[in-house]
């Protein structure tokens, strides 16, 4: 026995220690949904792998352009991970190596490939985008249709926009101009589009008093876009020759040299009435402070969440988020913006009604999957789960 | 020295903002034409060194084939714009501001649902199982009534808007407090600027 004993001990002193296996399967494939600008090399783990980093340091991955090498190390995965991304040029072969990595040791390396990259003309991960894109652009298309033949759609009075021939009625009384910001809002932005309705509306109100309206201006491109939709205002009343263009100028990109700018025309010209109408930052309070501080009526509307509170706090009316673009609808009346509006309300329908019967399924999924029946359960998640991104 | 004077022209031209505070001053107006005038130029040369050079004329002369020639598009819209400076032809200047605002608008709506629209809904869908998933619930639903235009604030939606209004006003007093502090922290950089680095009072 105790023979024995000794040739078992001998035995296990004197075998080799234990080598580190490489990984299993490894795989080197284009990487699928994207612009054909990487490839994804996975593998399984090596059997050593038991994701403890003090053991087992990680894999290795190593590419080259030709199967016979030089192959160079393009990436280090910590242990525990099974795949790495590789960011090459499309169009173009490459070929793969990967090792597990010890502390002591390495493992022979396994290799893969060709593979190339190349890019796709769908994400499939998106398809629920493009379901969702296609019912909203349909609504809008069938509801801008219906518009344009002449059908009367139904747009609630936004609270605020009577104060904008208020607040010009009030400017031309005192014979003070009328000042309109666009904010920071470029003119790729929705809310300018919008702001730029509203700009229209001011400056046929006022070409009709002959009020002067200042538009101080962040952006070039918005500037451009404002003197247009000025120079045709004033022409509806037929009062083109008190159009300046001057008074439609471009002021600086800087965000708070803008503000000090507004403000100091604030200050000199001593508007009867400002309209911040577009995107804002943090020159927001710093603007309407100033108008407050003037004694102007401010009329306020920005889909900025961060600056709404401000502008709540210190100007008369307030247009907040989309309302904004609701009072561009509601002034102007034009087919494509009611459409835009109405085929929006009809989403917005669907999801009131939509969140309350998946409130009211989830919870009784939840109390039946409590009692071990999941099928409500299973069908809740299965819903939500279809609203997961790509 | 250079150091020192830099940082005296920092502290007279702060000194020279903040006297805004009391009322418009000739200080006030030098500091904010200056400043509006170094801002304008510094764009220009911001917009030339960073988009027209290395993206427009650098690339002409490095690129090859269609990617070279391509390039005349976005260049005859820049140059199309300049054209507002000629009456006759001003209208040219249209077909940029369409160009930007629609592909701008074509990407803006997958952006939006894909960003916006997906992770909120998804968001929302909650079963009612604790008193945040309750409030969540109303909340966005009451807020969705208020946003909704086709109807008429009258009856039954009226409170649904009212109500909507008062999650909308809570989330705004949240956001107004959170941005003050943001702003005093800016206040706090100015006065540490002007106490320890002009003035050295404290050490």
């Amino acid at each position: 026995m105790k023979k024995l004993f000794m040739v078992l001990t001998l035995a296990c002193l004197m075998s080799p220690a234990r080598a580190l296996e490489p990984p299993a399967d490894v795989k080197a494939v284009d990487t699928p949904n994207d612009e054909g600008s990487s490839i994804t090399v996975s593998w399984g783990r090596s059997p050593q792998d038991q994701g403890d980093a003090t053991v087992f340091k990680g894999y290795q991955v190593l590419r080259a352009e030709n199967a016979n090498g030089p192959f160079a190390e393009v990436g280090f995965v910590i242990c525990g991970k099974s795949d790495f991304r590789d960011n090459v040029e499309s169009h173009k072969n490459y070929y793969y190596q990967v090792r597990a990595i010890a502390f002591s040791d390495s493992s022979q390396a396994i290799a893969a490939g060709p593979a190339t990259a190349t890019a796709q003309w769908f994400d499939s991960s998106r398809g629920n985008v493009l379901i969702l894109t296609i019912i909203i652009c349909f609504l809008i298309i069938w509801y801008i249709e219906r518009a344009k033949k002449g059908e009367e759609l139904f747009i609630r009075k936004i609270q605020g926009l009577d104060a904008i021939d208020e607040a010009v009625g009030r400017s031309t009384e005192l014979g003070k101009p009328i000042m309109f910001s666009f904010g920071l809002g470029e003119i790729k932005d929705i809310v300018t589009v919008a702001a730029l309705a509203i700009l229209r509306q001011v400056a046929v109100r006022c070409a009709q008093h002959g009020t002067e309206l200042l538009v101080p201006n962040w952006d070039p491109l918005v500037m451009a876009a404002a003197q247009e939709t000025v120079q045709q205002a004033y022409s509806e009343p037929g009062r083109p020759d008190l159009y300046k263009e001057g008074n439609v100028s471009f002021l600086t990109s800087d965000q708070f040299g803008y503000a000090a700018g507004v403000d100091g025309m604030m200050l000199r010209q001593k508007p009867g009435a400002v309209f911040f109408m577009g995107y804002f930052y943090a020159e927001a309070l710093l603007m309407s402070e100033t108008g407050h501080s003037i004694g102007a009526i401010q009329i306020a509307g920005t889909t900025a969440i961060t600056q709404l509170p401000f502008f709540i706090a210190s100007c008369d009316y307030t247009l907040i988020g989309e309302e904004m673009l609701a009072a561009s609808c509601y002034l102007k009346r034009d087919p494509q913006l009611l459409g835009s509006l109405k085929g929006e309300d009809f989403i917005k329908a669907f999801l009131i009604i939509g969140f309350a019967l998946m409130a009211v399924w989830g919870t009784a999924g939840y109390i039946l999957n409590n009692a071990g029946n999941p099928w409500m359960m299973d069908i809740f998640q299965a819903v939500k789960n279809w609203f997961i991104t790509g | 020295m250079m150091q020192i004077i830099g940082t005296w022209i920092a502290a007279g031209l702060t000194l020279a903002i903040f006297s805004f505070l009391y009322k418009d001053n000739p200080f006030y107006k030098f500091a904010e034409h200056l400043y509006v005038g170094v801002s304008a130029a510094y764009a220009i040369l911001y917009v030339f060194y960073f988009d027209v050079k290395p993206l427009l004329y650098e690339k002409f002369l490095t690129e090859q084939g269609a990617e070279k020639w391509i390039l005349f598009f976005p260049a005859a819209f820049g140059l199309i714009m300049l054209a507002r400076w000629i009456p006759k032809i001003s209208w040219l200047s249209r077909w940029s501001i369409a160009l930007t605002v629609g592909i701008a608008a074509g990407l803006g709506i997958t952006g939006q649902i894909q960003g916006i629209l997906l992770p909120q809904i998804r968001g929302t869908l909650v079963p009612l199982t604790s008193v945040n998933n309750v409030i969540m619930v109303i909340g966005v639903i009451a807020t969705l009534v208020y946003f909704y235009f086709s109807i008429a604030h009258k009856g039954a939606v009226k409170h649904g808007a009212r109500l909507g209004m008062v999650f909308i006003m809570v989330a705004f007093g949240a956001s107004f407090g959170y941005t003050v502090m943001a702003r005093i922290s800016l206040l706090i950089g100015r006065l540490h600027f002007l106490v320890y680095e002009w003035l050295h009072l404290v050490k």
